[in-house]
């Protein structure tokens, strides 16, 4: 069988947390009420113009700098011209010949890849079929929210670079990172606010003549789903092309739940948009002053914070780019050590990357919408480091915080839990063990070590059982070896 | 002709008119005449006596109404006015309202001007003729079974019988400047940029250009410095606030270098009354002080070529909008592609289909290169020859229109004999110059003929002096 290499792209297109739209007034936000944050330029009413949103530029400008790109001189916008109702002006102000940012690079775990461009656009509205179980086909009339019309976009082109789904996961979460760091987007995946499309193709190794046919996949809402449909994309395409079919240049729809791509329809002459200059904006032409202005206030990017967390708080290489890579977890994890009043950095980073993380993914929140505060989660280090809580006590009492919207302390005190650490009233429990375990003492005493071994281990359950969990373990272990020697 | 919009600011400054009574006055007359002339849409009588009453309470407390205080001042019915139908001459836009005013009109409101009504044109500002409207065509004052001009054909009509004394069009390849000189009156397409397009209805965004109708070029003046100016809302404005022109117009025209544009004036198709105009305007300024000599500017034989292709281009995509979805007509249909076509197909009519049609094509893969991006060529070229020319002359002159106005009807069948009626206009357009229509005269069955005055960008100072001295002088 030959052996195939496959060839991928990525394109990522997130939404700007610009404070209003690219080229109106209008506050982007999302959830508000349907058709509430409209006006007459986003609406494309007659007559309407748009102004560019000045810190949309300045957003790329960021970007920019994280990413090495050249900024042209002058970048012009253009018009996308195609029939589409959620589309007010039936064609998109976008960028086509002369992006505002070309030729970045991103570095995946010591991989260049090259980022070809990266371009400001607007958004449409969002359509809502009713009837005909909400597709546009059999429905009985659709609604649509023109909010969205007109949220600014940046569409960030990578060369072919990517060889495998995993580095295409890499890149992406990179990137997300990054887009996070210098604070142009939120990047939710699930949310829409992050998008990422897949350009796949593969032929056999060792050919270095043309690549194959590519085709795009559309529609992962995570990263770990973009891994699966490139993996699953390149695993069509090699069969395919070893039962000698054709691959067809297409665009295929990731479907989550049956876990393949599909092809989608091939929209009827949709193909050729008419691009043309956008004349009613003039060309953006960022001043050297902005670009200073920009560079100056330039955030700390993630392969700088990785390295500054494995260097001051000693963390693992790996455990720092689980904190980096997950949205706002590193902001929560030094948001924690800022009110720390003991135990170490490296604990909190432990707890964040172990239970906390685990819930995260378990409930799909962030990192800034949990109930425990980091300041919270601090306390609860302070407790196990001052011996107040066992780590098993802990556990279970940030299992309750992660949840509700309680302080450690204040669930210690409802359910008290607080560990005890009286050393006679603990010598009074292992005597009383002692006591009422007399024939497991004896075979302690005559046993090998691994029948010692045994025997102390039931012993010390039956203390902690006795303490209802709460005996500090240190104390314990200390008296009942006194005990037992 | 009623008596200049100058010398009306004045009484009702000076509180010796009314601008109510000035309103009442023009209402009846439109009533009485404009049946046959068909200039108006719609009459905004009961704003226009709103606007008219507080003009005339802010004089009675000694306030200044401002430079337009009391002038019933027409639209060209694709301009914005909150709350009032807008139809761009047009049956897509059916029963539609817009939420917002355009900037010029805000101005003119602030200036104390009075909103006497939305006036007639070509549908989506496309004709020469005032012919292609959905409503109806209409009549130029000076004989009825003429046209007007066009596309902004009901503000040059409504302007000469009097009817408002200022007027508003909007000029894309000549259609304030055309329907001018058919109409014998004074009329402006300003520099590219000078006066904020935020709520004239797009036909070719870089084209476009609103400006005044005046029965004076001192009232042109006087409203052109009203409404220009920077604006927040049309970032392709220009920047920095254009001196006014008013109190340079008697600055006269000794020392300045006329040139007379061989291209525009010597060619055929053009009315020998009409070049007689121009040489007989030329001579004036002569006779005034100025230099005046014959220029080539050989790329503007190609403008009218270049235009249909970048107008309709861009008219292409401005259109789109009117789908159906969000306002205006709508024709239903089982799916949203069949809907959009079925609504286009209904509303629009002729000669905005033809464009529309020209504009697809001439942007579709594989031919915008041959097409468009030729045209921008060529208009690249008219910017670099009109540059030069401008090194050793100040202003430029030659017909507005070719000929004086026409039969209604003459042209409908043969929509090039109709584009060639732009052809000594569009070059302005195209390389964003300002340009003016100045009255000279009458031609051929004693219609009026204008001459026009051509300036580079914000040459505007410049053009108004010229035009001032012709309008002393005109016969």
């Amino acid at each position: 069988m030959t052996e195939y290499r496959p060839t991928i792209g990525l394109e990522v297109h997130c939404e700007l947390s610009t404070a209003t739209k690219l080229f109106c007034g209008c506050p982007n936000e999302f959830g508000a009420e349907p058709n509430t944050n409209i006006c007459p330029v986003c609406l494309g009413l007659p007559g309407s113009l748009p102004v560019l949103n000045a810190t949309a530029v300045e957003f790329a400008l960021r970007l920019a700098e994280a990413l090495s790109f050249t900024v042209p001189e002058r970048s012009i916008f253009a018009r996308k011209n195609y029939f589409y109702p959620d589309m007010p002006k039936d064609y998109q102000v976008s960028q086509y010949e002369a992006p505002i940012l070309t030729d970045g690079v991103l570095d995946v775990g010591g991989t260049t890849i090259r980022i070809e461009r990266a371009h400001l656009e607007e958004d449409t509205g969002k359509s809502q079929h009713i009837g005909g179980g909400g597709r546009i086909h059999g429905a009985d009339h659709s609604l649509i929210d023109y909010n969205r019309a007109g949220v600014p976009l940046m569409e960030i082109v990578s060369r072919p670079d990517i060889t495998s789904a995993e580095q295409a996961r890499g890149y992406a979460t990179e990137l997300r990172a990054v887009l996070l760091a210098i604070g142009v987007s939120d990047v939710k995946m699930e949310e829409g606010s992050m998008r990422v499309d897949a350009n796949v193709s593969v032929r056999p190794v060792g050919d270095t003549g043309e690549l194959g046919t590519k085709v795009e996949v559309k529609n992962m809402n995570s990263i770990r789903s973009l891994g699966r449909a490139i993996d699953h994309e390149i695993e069509r395409q090699v069969a395919a092309l070893e039962s000698s079919e054709r691959i067809v240049q297409e665009t295929r729809h990731w479907d989550e739940a049956d876990g393949t791509t599909h092809g989608m329809r091939n929209k009827e002459g949709s193909s050729d948009y008419r691009y043309f200059p956008e004349p009613d904006l003039l060309p953006v032409a960022p001043t050297e002053e902005q670009r200073a202005q920009v560079r100056d206030s330039r955030p700390e990017l993630p392969a700088a914070k990785r390295a500054r967390l494995v260097a001051e708080w000693g963390l693992a290489e790996h455990d720092a780019r689980v904190l980096v890579d997950v949205p706002y977890l590193a902001d929560y994890a030094q948001a924690a050590v800022a009110t720390l009043s003991g135990g170490t950095p490296k604990d909190v980073a432990n707890w964040c990357t172990g239970e906390v993380l685990a819930y995260l993914n378990e409930s799909g929140l962030s990192p800034e919408v949990l109930p425990l505060a980091p300041d919270g989660l601090a306390e609860l280090v302070g407790l196990v480091a001052d011996g107040t809580l066992s780590r098993s006590l802990a556990k279970d009492v940030l299992d309750e915080a992660l949840r509700e919207p309680k302080r450690p302390k204040q669930i210690i005190e409802e359910r008290g839990l607080a560990q005890v650490s009286d050393e006679g009233e603990l010598a009074a429990v292992i005597d009383a063990v002692i006591d009422a375990n007399a024939d497991t003492v004896e075979s302690y005493r005559s046993g090998d070590d691994k029948a010692r071994k045994k025997k102390r281990g039931f012993l010390m359950g039956e203390a902690m059982k006795a303490t209802k969990g709460q005996g500090n373990p240190q104390l314990l272990n200390r008296l009942l070896d006194d005990r037992l020697a | 002709m009623s008596a200049p919009a100058t010398d009306l600011v004045a009484s009702v400054r000076s509180g010796t008119e009314r601008a109510r009574d000035v309103v009442e006055a023009r209402l009846a007359d439109i009533e009485a005449r404009d049946p046959e002339l068909h200039a108006f849409l719609l009459v905004l009588a009961d704003d226009a006596r709103v606007a008219a009453d507080a003009v005339d309470a802010a004089v009675a407390v000694g306030d200044d109404p401002g430079p337009l205080a009391g002038v019933p001042v027409v639209l060209k019915d694709n301009l914005c006015v909150r709350g009032t139908p807008t139809t761009c001459g047009s049956r897509i836009l059916d029963g539609w309202r817009p939420p917002y005013t355009a900037t010029v009109v805000d101005r003119i409101k602030q200036a104390g001007g009075i909103v006497l009504g939305k006036t007639n044109l070509d549908e989506f500002a496309m004709g020469s003729s005032t012919e292609n409207s959905a409503f109806g065509p209409t009549r130029n004052p000076h004989d009825p079974s003429r046209v007007p001009g066009g596309s902004s054909g009901g503000s040059a009509a409504a302007v000469a019988a009097g009817f408002g004394l200022l007027g508003l069009g909007s000029d894309t390849g000549g259609s304030i400047r055309q329907p001018a000189a058919l109409c014998g009156v004074v009329g402006v397409k300003p520099t590219y940029g000078m006066v904020s397009r935020y709520g004239l209805v797009a036909f070719a965004s870089s084209l476009d250009q609103i400006g005044p109708f005046a029965t004076t070029v001192e009232d042109a003046a006087r409203l052109l410095d009203v409404i220009a100016g920077p604006d927040p809302f049309d970032s392709t404005c220009i920047a920095d606030a254009p001196p006014m022109l008013e109190p340079m117009l008697r600055d006269g025209v000794a020392g300045l270098r006329i040139g007379i544009v061989e291209e525009l004036t010597d060619v055929d198709g053009v009315q020998p009354e009409v070049r007689a105009a121009v040489e007989a305007a030329a001579a004036a300024l002569e006779a005034a002080g100025a230099s005046v000599e014959r220029v080539s500017v050989p790329s503007t034989v190609y403008g009218l070529s270049a235009y249909y292709l970048i107008a309709p281009a861009e008219a292409s995509s401005n259109l789109a909008r009117y789908d159906g979805v969000r306002y205006g007509l709508r024709v239903d249909a089982e799916d949203v592609a069949t809907m959009n076509a079925a609504t286009r197909a209904a509303g629009f009519g002729t000669e905005v289909k033809r464009r529309i049609m020209l504009g697809t094509y001439a942007l579709s893969a594989g031919y915008y290169d041959a097409y468009y991006g030729q045209a921008q060529r060529i208009r690249t070229l008219i910017i670099r020859d009109l540059a030069r020319v401008y090194e050793s002359r100040d202003v430029l002159l030659s017909p507005t229109s070719p000929t004086v106005a026409f039969e209604v009807g003459a042209k409908t069948a043969d929509p090039l004999s109709m584009y060639l009626s732009d052809v000594c206009t569009i070059p302005t357009n195209l390389a964003g110059h300002a340009a003016m229509s100045v009255p000279w005269g009458t031609g051929a069955a004693s219609l009026p003929v204008g001459v026009q005055v051509l300036a580079p960008a914000l040459g505007e100072a410049v053009m108004f002096r010229v035009a001032q001295a012709l309008e002393e002088a005109a016969p």
